[in-house]
């Protein structure tokens, strides 16, 4: 009974944020509900028993929405609301009406058929880390490297795009050296 | 699921909830005497035997206050970003042991919570959902010393998590599970079994990694008060701003409660002494962030961010490298 309760409280409560998200036309509401959909995810997570996939959930998303919050800050003024410009408004409706079924008859299709299996069903006595190890560096260890060189390609690409001038540290300097910089930067 | 665990796990909750409310109003009593004797002077004094009520004349003070909301500031965001903060600080707390199990009428009880198999992970994922407050509260506030602040909670996130992510990681794959219990028990043997002596290069980066977490003196940056005001709380007042506040000390009572569970044996053989133990390991870290408060400067933004990345994170993978050539050899 309580992970019925727990499921529809989450459920109910995923579903009105990231409508909130969609719906809203100011940046804050907006990064928020984005953060607290995220969150109420990994309910779903420990509802099921997955308690590791859960807690990296958390993790990994305050950490990507919060990198969304430094950009935010950055181009809006986040306390005012954003002037969208609205297109054909059935277009969109009609388009995202359709994306949401196709999402849920492709996901829905195996269970209904009942051809879902698991592959690799849990082991018991084994903890949910050692499980998803397991899974991670036999069956899946080519994606799972692959997946780890496109980010360290990702990575090298934003070092060399944002360090035009790595080899100027700010920390490093004493204060005069700073004022110099400063002077340069004002008759340059 | 019974009834009896049920109540049982309300009642710890309840418990949990009012020890450390009411901790971190002393939390603050404690600082202020503390930092009082170190700068020889003699702090809050007159309300009560050695200023001892202080505490609750702040609470009144806090609890009857006007909760002004300014007009500019975006409503409801202002209004939920206090609650994150002191919210997430206490549900950090379901992960971790107190005390080891005792009994109690014939009622074994463990005092935790929710003994899941991943609580590190939980724990370091929650509290880093508390410095949602700080930011939200600095975006929403319409005050651009607010919005300094909001913009350095940023960059605090994203620096000391890299550092106390990696740091974490070399203990866990000594002891093999993410359970507070399991680290506790895989010391339990004494003094000589501590992680601290194989790993005492995690300890200090994870140490440090505490004190940006909970955003305390050296990493005071957030909210600077010789630099932007109050930043996030500026705007804020009453019982909004001591709930901030509630969760700042609630954090560092339950870091300081990590920091030892994790590398210097925890509660030990669970008996009372190994309890005791705890508590004093517990005053002493929680001691240590007061002592800091007083001794050290506060640092800059961009020193904290180049002391993470360039110092502290590369410390750390070397760590981490280390400890698994030695665990494989």
């Amino acid at each position: 009974m309580f992970e019925a309760i727990a499921f529809y409280l989450f459920a109910f409560l995923t579903i009105v944020m990231f409508f909130i998200t969609v719906t809203t036309s100011q940046a804050l509401y907006a990064l928020s509900a984005l953060a607290a959909g995220m969150i109420f995810i990994s309910a779903f997570f420990f509802i099921l028993g997955a308690d590791f996939l859960g807690a990296v959930q958390i993790i990994v998303y305050t950490g990507a929405v919060m990198a969304l919050y430094a950009f935010g800050m950055m181009f809006f003024d986040s306390t005012r609301e954003v002037k969208e410009k609205q297109g054909n408004k059935y277009i969109i409706v009609g388009l995202s009406t359709l994306a949401a079924i196709l999402v849920v008859v492709i996901f829905s299709a195996p269970m209904v058929s009942d051809k879902i299996v698991a592959l690799y069903p849990a082991i018991d006595g084994v903890g949910n880390t050692q499980e998803v190890g397991l899974v991670l560096f036999t069956k899946y260890l080519v994606p799972f490297e692959v997946a780890a060189i496109m980010l360290l390609v990702a990575m090298v690409a934003g070092i060399v795009l944002a360090g035009k001038k790595m080899d100027l540290s700010i920390t490093l300097m004493s204060d005069s050296e700073i004022e110099e910089q400063k002077n340069k930067k004002v008759l340059s | 699921m019974d009834t009896a665990y049920l109540i049982e796990t309300i009642i710890k909750v309840v418990v949990i909830l009012l020890i450390f409310s009411a901790l971190a109003g002393i939390g603050t009593y404690f600082e202020r005497k503390v930092l009082a004797f170190m700068q020889r002077r003699l702090g809050p004094m007159y309300v009560g035997p050695y200023g001892l009520l202080q505490v609750a004349a702040d609470g009144i003070k806090l609890f009857t206050k006007e909760d002004i909301i300014p007009t500019n500031v975006v409503r409801p965001i202002f209004k939920i970003a206090p609650v994150i903060t002191a919210a997430t600080a206490f549900m950090a707390a379901a992960a971790i042991p107190f005390f080891p199990q005792f009994t109690l009428f014939g009622y074994t009880v463990h005092p935790i919570v929710a003994d899941v198999n991943i609580g590190i992970l939980y724990i370091l994922g929650v509290m880093a959902i508390g410095l949602y407050g700080p930011l939200l509260g600095g975006m929403a506030s319409a005050n651009k010393f607010s919005l300094l602040s909001a913009a350095r909670t940023a960059a605090v996130f994203i620096s000391y998590e890299v550092v106390s992510g990696l740091a974490i990681l070399a203990p866990i794959m000594m002891v093999g599970s993410l359970s507070l219990i399991d680290f506790n028990n895989y010391q339990a043997g004494g003094i000589a079994n501590w992680i601290v002596w194989s790993q005492p290069v995690a300890f200090v980066l994870f140490w440090i990694a505490a004190f940006a977490e909970t955003g305390r003196t050296p990493f005071h940056l957030i909210a600077n008060d010789h630099e932007i005001i109050d930043g996030f709380g500026t705007e804020y007042s009453g019982m909004r701003w001591g709930l901030f506040f509630i969760g700042e000390y609630a954090n560092m009572f339950f870091i300081s409660f990590v920091i030892p569970l994790i590398f210097l044996g925890g509660y030990g053989d669970g008996s009372l002494l190994g309890a005791l133990g705890l508590i004093a390991k517990v005053a002493f870290f929680f001691f240590f962030f007061l002592w800091t408060r007083a001794a050290w400067p506060d640092v800059r933004p961009d020193q904290l961010m180049w002391l993470c990345w360039k110092v502290l994170m590369p410390l750390a993978v070397i760590n981490v490298v280390i400890t698994g050539l030695v665990m494989m050899f």
